[in-house]
């Protein structure tokens, strides 16, 4: 084997103007190797440099950062002795962005696209490079690989178009592949098979890694040695299993106790519940109504669940579920086409004009992305001070003050009323989004995947102040998210929604052990573990017997997803809705005991 | 693909474009109508214009008779609409002459002016807006910057006149008075047309490049260049390839836009050059009254302006594969 490392960084500085002028470090003498065919794995919360840290390995600096050090990958260097980084992009070196969604022009054929890095490094013929395209498609497990690539990317999903990235990546047959989060906007279920289809190909291809993350359970499945960064400094790097059994510093501990979300905090149950939020048989969906009463595009059908008073419950789904659906129902953004929703008794109109304002104060909304939520224009005070004006009329220092103390509830400093949301972080900007639900003094808040934007640590500290309000101040959550875990950490109650049906609701408890329904159950093993090699024991998911079969909205609609199908009747009749002895509800053909066995 | 597939696959933008057609022949409809309605509200009328001043009472009332001017106006709205649709505007109340005959002895001159004029701003604007966006905040951008703003800010006669002063007065290059000779050489052609057609592309070619600009700016900042980008993408490529496909919609209408003001607002270098063209025509049919003949300029310059949006609605549609497929 050659000795000399394939990957090699020696005292990388990477420089941004800052606000003043003066130049901002945001990667901080940074030393590290990769051996060829290994993979190293950058991970740190947003603003530690790892992205920095990958796009300089192709000689690029986003938004005019200036590169400095020693970067050698293969003969290639960043001041060009050998060759140069930026003459290898696309060629030796190949990038997988985050969100392949947006990564991908909108207006070209995608085949067009994956094998353009072939056509501009002249590495293969048109001919050639779209037969290797076609070897990639099936290779990372896309489907009908031979006429795939003549669609457009809005015709693809997120998981499809993520696989294709990695075929765009690999066509020119690159030395070093960089991954950039590439499965942080996939559901989870769909996570575990794109990173089983890139491990495959990069070991076939024998390429170098670099992967970029979050998420130390993932890196944990793709990297050999994993380097820690915060802040743009080197934390710690070992290799993977050391790092993960041992950690040395305290950040990295941090990090890993992070990985698994649990709350301090238990609100007690009231002695007497009393229902506050009843929603039954509520049906929605988008676009005009036909004549049988349906709209065009059905997102929702007869989910019906109850949220007792200072009670929190959780909606889990992959995207497309219609978790926010839900929300936007019971918020009033959404009419329902049938269906009733009600407050302490009392129906609410559905849409928001219908509602008085005392209704509209008692729930209030918080939408998962704070940058696009809260105006950038105002202060964070501007912000809470009209919530206070508009339900509680008030003014001046009465508003002062109650800003403070909102201030105070969500943790941040009352100085902070001063300033304007752009000026704050990820998780200060997640408070303030809290704190102007808060404002109106609700009973109900719908958080719709407020943690999902959010790095591990922050939202661990996101979760506990969750938890936090809910004691003291008695409110109750709808908390919708993508994450069990998340959802377990903080719910007493869970629903899960599949294609816009309830599949199973029940206590947390009641999660932990089987009987699940199918889709509960591939949703929890989806969670990738914090220990190498899970993704090598999570094998091939069991085959669905009826994958052939288009899903119908008369069947169970996890039908052609579902391993345990039984021919006869889940492709014949409706599944009906049992009871478990352990009290929760099951939507599924099999009993108990065959969900238990 | 298949070929039932792909027919599949336009018949989307097919509906889309039958109906951007129909609400242009709606939009048509009704402009008429106001055509119509604001033409009856301009003080006096022609018969008050052709018999002058001196005018009794009684002469201009025989006269309104005889030209069906003291008709009810619904009845004279339909009649007209009619004739619009067959093709006969109707008879010009002052030159006595059919409007059509008048308007197509204009009507070409317009034509020419404004596909000249096209002809030398678009790819100027092209070739300004493409560098602006790509040198963006660098010294280039703001030279051209600079340069592009103070033109869109001369007003058109100041251009006009300074390049008569310089080109016509001092230099004696061009003649101040466009006059197109009858079969004329090619050079004789090109100094006719030299001095409007440059007027006018000073405006175009200035707000065209800065739309153009703005348009392919956006596109820039979006995720998939920094992708092009690290694939190893070169500029010329980058722009042609990826960007400007995506940039197509906001250009065509910025195009749709400066072209029909080329069509119908270049009154100001048709008067300063003594050039007849439709827009002077009109302004004539204004201050003397000659309804019938200020109606079907207006109609006209309508319809050339939602023909050219349709067409630049039309281009965009199947620019773009969601439309194309919605």
């Amino acid at each position: 084997m050659n000795p000399a490392p394939h990957v090699e960084v020696r005292n990388l500085i990477v420089t941004v103007p800052g606000p003043d002028g003066a130049p901002l470090r945001i990667v901080d003498d940074v030393s590290f190797e990769v051996a060829r065919g290994e993979v190293l794995a950058l991970i740190g919360e947003s603003g530690s440099g790892k992205t920095t840290i990958a796009l300089a390995l192709m000689g690029y600096g986003r938004g005019g950062a200036a590169i400095s050090g020693r970067i050698r990958v293969g003969d290639a260097t960043l001041d060009g002795g050998g060759a140069s980084l930026a003459a290898q992009r696309g060629r030796q070196i190949s990038y997988v962005a985050q969100s392949a969604a947006a990564a991908f022009n909108p207006a070209r054929r995608v085949i067009d696209q994956v094998i353009e890095p072939a056509l501009i490094h002249r590495t293969a013929s048109s001919g050639d490079a779209r037969a290797s395209a076609v070897e990639l498609f099936r290779a990372l497990g896309l489907p009908s690989p031979e006429t795939i690539g003549s669609r457009y990317p809005h015709e693809l999903s997120g998981g499809q178009l993520q696989r294709l990235m990695a075929a765009m990546a690999l066509i020119t047959r690159p030395d070093l592949v960089i991954f950039d989060e590439p499965t942080t906007a996939l559901d989870v279920t769909t996570q575990v098979s794109v990173l089983q289809a890139f491990r495959r190909v990069v070991r076939q291809q024998g390429a170098t890694g670099v992967y970029v993350s979050h998420d130390l359970a993932v890196v944990a499945q793709m990297a050999d040695q994993i380097l820690v960064l915060n802040r743009g400094r080197v934390r710690e790097h070992n290799r993977t299993g050391k790092l993960l059994a041992a950690p040395a510093d305290d950040y990295t501990q941090l990090l890993i106790a992070a990985a698994h979300p649990h709350v301090k905090a238990q609100a007690a149950v009231p002695a007497k519940p009393e229902p506050l939020l009843e929603i039954a048989g509520l049906h929605a969906g988008y676009g005009p109504i036909d004549r049988e009463g349906r709209p065009t595009l059905p997102v929702l059908s007869d989910v019906s669940l109850t949220i007792m008073r200072g009670a929190a419950v959780g909606v889990i789904g992959e995207s497309g579920s219609g978790k926010s659906t839900v929300a936007r129902v019971v918020a009033g953004l959404l009419a329902p086409v049938t269906g009733t929703v009600s407050l302490a008794g009392e129906p609410l109109a559905p849409t928001v004009s219908g509602r008085t304002r005392e209704q509209l104060r008692r729930v209030q909304i918080v939408f998962q992305n704070a940058d696009v939520a809260l105006n950038p224009a105002h202060s964070v005070g501007d912000i809470l001070g009209r919530v206070l004006r508009f339900y509680h009329d008030l003014r001046g220092a009465d508003a002062q003050r109650r800003v403070a103390e909102l201030l105070d509830l969500i943790r941040l400093p009352a100085a902070v009323a001063e300033r304007r949301c752009d000026e704050l972080s990820g998780g200060q900007k997640q408070r303030v989004n809290l704190a102007r639900a808060l404002a109106a003094n609700p009973d109900l808040i719908l958080c719709d995947e407020v943690t999902s934007a959010l790095d591990t640590v922050v939202r661990g500290a996101i979760l506990d102040l969750l938890a936090d309000l809910r004691r003291d101040l008695g409110v109750a959550y709808m908390f919708i998210s993508h994450d069990i875990a998340t959802v377990k950490a903080l719910c007493d109650e869970i629903v899960v929604l599949y294609k816009g049906t309830t599949v199973q609701s029940g206590r947390r408890e009641s999660y932990d052990t089987p009987p699940l329904h199918p889709y509960t159950d591939l949703l929890i093993r989806s969670v990738p573990e914090l220990r190498p090699g899970w993704l090598a024991d999570e094998t091939v998911q069991a085959a669905a017997p009826f994958a052939h079969m288009p899903e119908s909205t008369h069947l169970c609609r996890l039908l052609p997803r579902c391993p345990l199908a039984i021919s006869g009747r889940c492709d014949a009749i409706a599944p009906p809705l049992r009871k478990t002895s352990a009290g929760h509800m099951l939507l599924c053909h099999r009993t108990e005991a065959e969900l238990i066995g | 693909m298949s070929a039932a597939n792909r027919r599949s696959l336009w018949r989307g933008a097919g509906r889309l474009i039958v109906k951007r057609v129909g609400l242009a022949l709606v939009t048509l409809l009704l402009v008429s109508a106001v055509i119509f309605t604001i033409s009856g509200l301009l003080p006096g009328d022609a018969a008050q214009e052709v018999l002058g001043r001196g005018a009794t009472p009684e002469q201009i009332a025989a006269l309104r008779h005889e030209m069906g001017l003291d008709r009810p106006a619904p009845v004279r709205y339909a009649e007209w609409l009619a004739d619009i649709v067959r093709g006969d505007p109707g008879q010009s109340l002052v030159a006595n002459k059919p409007v059509a005959d008048i308007i197509s002895e204009r009507l070409p001159n317009t034509l020419t002016l404004a596909a000249l004029a096209t002809l030398v701003s678009v790819p100027f604007a092209f070739l300004i807006g493409i560098a602006s966006a790509v040198s963006r905040g660098r010294k280039l951008d703001r030279a051209l910057n600079i340069a592009t703003l103070s033109m869109v800010a001369l007003p058109e006669f100041l251009v006009a006149t300074i390049a008569v002063l310089v080109f016509a007065v001092e230099l004696l290059w061009l003649p101040s008075i466009t006059i197109v000779p009858k079969n004329p050489t090619f050079a004789e052609y090109v100094r006719a047309y030299a001095m409007p057609v440059m007027v006018l592309a000073v405006g175009v070619v200035a707000q065209l490049s800065r739309m153009i600009r703005a348009a392919i700016i956006t596109e820039l900042d979006r995720p998939y260049v920094e992708m092009a980008l690290l694939k190893g993408v070169r500029p010329l490529r980058l722009i042609f390839r990826h960007v400007l496909p995506n940039a197509v919609g906001p250009i065509v209408n910025a195009m749709a836009l400066s072209l029909s003001y080329l069509f119908g607002g270049a009154i100001i270098v048709e008067t300063i050059f003594n050039y007849p063209g439709l827009a002077s025509l009109m302004v004539n049919a204004v201050t003397s009254r000659d309804m019938p003949l200020l109606q079907a300029c207006a109609m006209i310059f309508c319809a050339a302006y939602l023909l050219l949006v349709l067409i630049a609605d039309t281009i965009a549609i199947l620019a773009n594969p969601r439309l194309r497929q919605a």
